[in-house]
């Protein structure tokens, strides 16, 4: 008894130790976040003359702050949301069923010659670092769109194509691995009926591909979301179209050391991944895991 | 399926769509600037496949909705990683000025990249970062993995807080953290910044490195702990194992192919890493004497050398050699990684 009871005194205190470490590193972690969040309340003046108090916070320099960033023509805050959101969003709709369509395709003729090519292209592809890639890249789609009179650089079309093809590897990689183990009978039995092929991947297939369409859509949501070196190349660092960390790179090199306009830049960048983390959070940390262990 | 209309419509569309294309190839090649011609060359591969799709056959409607399902996804592959990827190869042999070539030069790019101290350093900076990272980051997030497994209370709130940085992109913590190195924990280090000097800016871009990735590596450890058999644990507790012993002998043996996983994303992200670098100092610091030479690119890594090759001094062939040599670097040690893992993962 006396012995059970020392071991859970034992247990508890270092439950207790644990909890306290973790409520340091959390904050370490939480630190800058806060940081951002405090000046985003101050002016200049009072940011850099002690960062870390609440002292010259209040909530009328929050609104001065927000509408000198929001109307800033170099920044044009809500024009870069929205294309980066619009460009997200149609690249990941493309990739999931374009992606499905592929790999589909591709694994239920996992024992023809050409899939299996195809498929082996498609991961030795996943290791290609994007610098081999991007100067050509640059090139080939300013002289094919010259050529065939179809703008691909400044444009939100050409980077949606470009998405969905450095996206295509892994979607594909992620969604073949999957369907490989959906039973070919459902199919058959689909085709017995009288169902014709594309039918059968459109009623039966995709529907049962959603917790792993979820997964790739989080995994290629998260990069396009936060990309920043194709858009700065295929859009420029000052052309008419800009994504949201294009925006803020533009805004951070114009205003430099102007912290109360660069932290409130920041929050804003920031504010809406955080806000979606916070609706879809295990779905999120559930999808950036499968990703990992299944690439 | 209707198939009188279809053998009408199908071949109807097939034509269309193959004239539509053919007359805007022909626009482009004549050298017309309608603007009309970039969408006509668009609706006009539609049109064909829609024909193609109606193609009135039993026997092969399979093969063609194999062909539709696959194309698109294969084209935007090819122009936008194997043409590029071919080309970039090709244009690395010559004096590409990123629109044209005029002649072949061999491997003159390649030597002269060799030549140049400033390339070497970056080279050297990497892999100390690479191996830096791939080390701190796998120890940290393993150590968070074992916190937030150890049956603490709010583990999902740990869980989520460090996972958070993860979800920001690299241009916008970098100048967070400028931020924070410059104007807040500058006091705790003497009033000169760390990202002031070469050394500590390399440092402190480890640091921030390790804060955004290290929560994300601690969810793929936890899921490999939290797999590991609970009869197994309690095997080990009854034979009388103390905790050291069941974490070296027990659990790590077990998640040795979560440890492969996570080494080979650290090593390949921090071989990559572009972002953090050129919001954070941009490459910027002084090295004195490196081969005998000044430097002033003392943080700049492989991926923001090769970026500022090209783009801020206009060198494209130079900056494209040095990518080719940085994808050859990148497969090898990738490849060897995963041999050594796999041979280790055997062994445990």
């Amino acid at each position: 008894m006396g012995e059970g009871r020392q071991v859970g005194k034992g247990t508890r205190v270092r439950a207790l130790i644990c909890t306290l470490i973790g409520i340091v590193i959390a904050a370490y972690v939480l630190f800058p976040f806060y940081l951002v969040l405090l000046n985003a309340f101050k002016n200049q003046a009072s940011i850099v003359a002690n960062p870390i108090s609440f002292v010259g916070t209040s909530f009328a320099q929050l609104r001065t702050n927000l509408s000198s960033v929001v109307n800033n023509t170099n920044f044009s805050f809500w024009y870069a949301f929205g294309t980066s959101a619009v460009i997200t969003i149609i690249s990941l709709v493309l990739l999931a069923v374009l992606g499905a369509m592929a790999a589909w395709v591709i694994s239920r003729n996992n024992r023809k010659k050409w899939s299996v090519v195809i498929y082996m292209i498609f991961i030795a592809s996943m290791i290609i670092p994007f610098q081999v890639v991007m100067l050509p890249l640059i090139s080939t789609f300013r002289d094919v769109g010259k050529f065939v009179g179809i703008n691909m650089l400044q444009s939100v079309p050409g980077i949606v194509f470009a998405y969905c093809g450095f996206g295509g590897a892994m979607t594909v990689f992620i969604l073949a691995g999957f369907i490989k183990g959906v039973p070919y009978d459902l199919e058959e039995a689909a085709a017995i009926d009288g169902c014709s092929p594309e039918g059968t991947f459109f009623r039966i297939i995709l529907p049962l591909l959603k917790p792993v369409i979820t997964t790739v859509t989080i995994l290629n949501g998260m990069w396009i979301w936060n990309d920043y070196l194709l858009p700065s190349l295929m859009l420029g660092q000052n052309g008419k179209v800009k994504t949201l960390p294009v925006a803020v790179q533009a805004f951070v090199g114009s205003y430099v050391k102007q912290w109360d306009l660069i932290l409130t830049a920041a929050l804003l960048a920031i504010l809406p991944m955080i806000i979606i983390f916070l609706i879809a959070q295990k779905q999120i940390m559930n999808g950036m895991i499968e990703g990992a262990v299944k690439g | 399926m209707n198939s009188v209309a279809n053998k009408l419509l199908s071949p109807i569309l097939l034509i269309a769509g193959a004239a539509m294309v053919i007359i805007s190839l022909i626009m482009d090649f004549a050298g017309s600037g309608s603007s009309l011609r970039g969408p006509m060359l668009v609706i006009g591969i539609l049109v064909f496949f829609a024909g193609l799709y109606l193609f009135p056959t039993q026997k092969h409607h399979r093969k063609i909705v194999y062909v539709i399902f696959l194309f698109p996804l294969l084209f935007t592959f090819a122009v936008t990683v194997i043409i590029p990827l071919v080309l970039g190869i090709c244009y690395s042999f010559t004096d590409w000025t990123g629109i044209r070539f005029n002649s072949v030069v061999g491997l003159t790019n390649y030597m002269t990249m060799f030549k140049d101290p400033a390339f070497i350093w970056s080279i050297l900076i990497t892999f100390i970062f690479v191996v830096l990272n791939m080390v701190l980051i796998n120890l940290v997030g393993f150590l968070l993995a074992l916190l937030c497994t150890s049956g603490i209370k709010g583990g999902g709130f740990f869980r989520a807080s460090y996972f958070l940085p993860n979800l920001i992109g690299g241009i916008v913590l970098g100048y967070i953290w400028q931020f924070v190195f410059n104007n807040v924990i500058i006091d705790m280090t003497d009033n000169i910044s760390w990202l002031a000097r070469s050394k500590t800016a390399l440092f402190a871009i480890v640091v921030v490195y390790i804060w955004q990735y290290a929560g994300y590596i601690m969810l793929i450890y936890i899921t490999g702990l939290t797999q590991i058999p609970g009869d197994v644990l309690e095997a080990a507790k009854i034979d009388g194992a103390n905790p050291a012993q069941t974490l070296f002998k027990v659990k790590i043996p077990m998640i040795a192919s979560t440890i492969t996983i996570c080494t080979f994303l650290t090593l390949t992200s921090a071989f990559k890493q572009f972002d953090v670098n050129m919001a954070l100092t941009n490459g910027a610091g002084s090295v004195a004497n490196f081969m005998g030479n000044y430097l002033s690119n003392g943080t700049q890594m492989l991926a923001l050398n090769i970026y500022n090759t090209a783009i801020s001094k206009n060198n494209y062939a130079l900056g494209q050699a040095k990518a080719v040599f940085f994808f050859i670097i990148l497969a090898v040690v990738s490849l060897i990684q995963v041999r050594v893992s796999n041979k280790k993962e055997v062994e445990l």
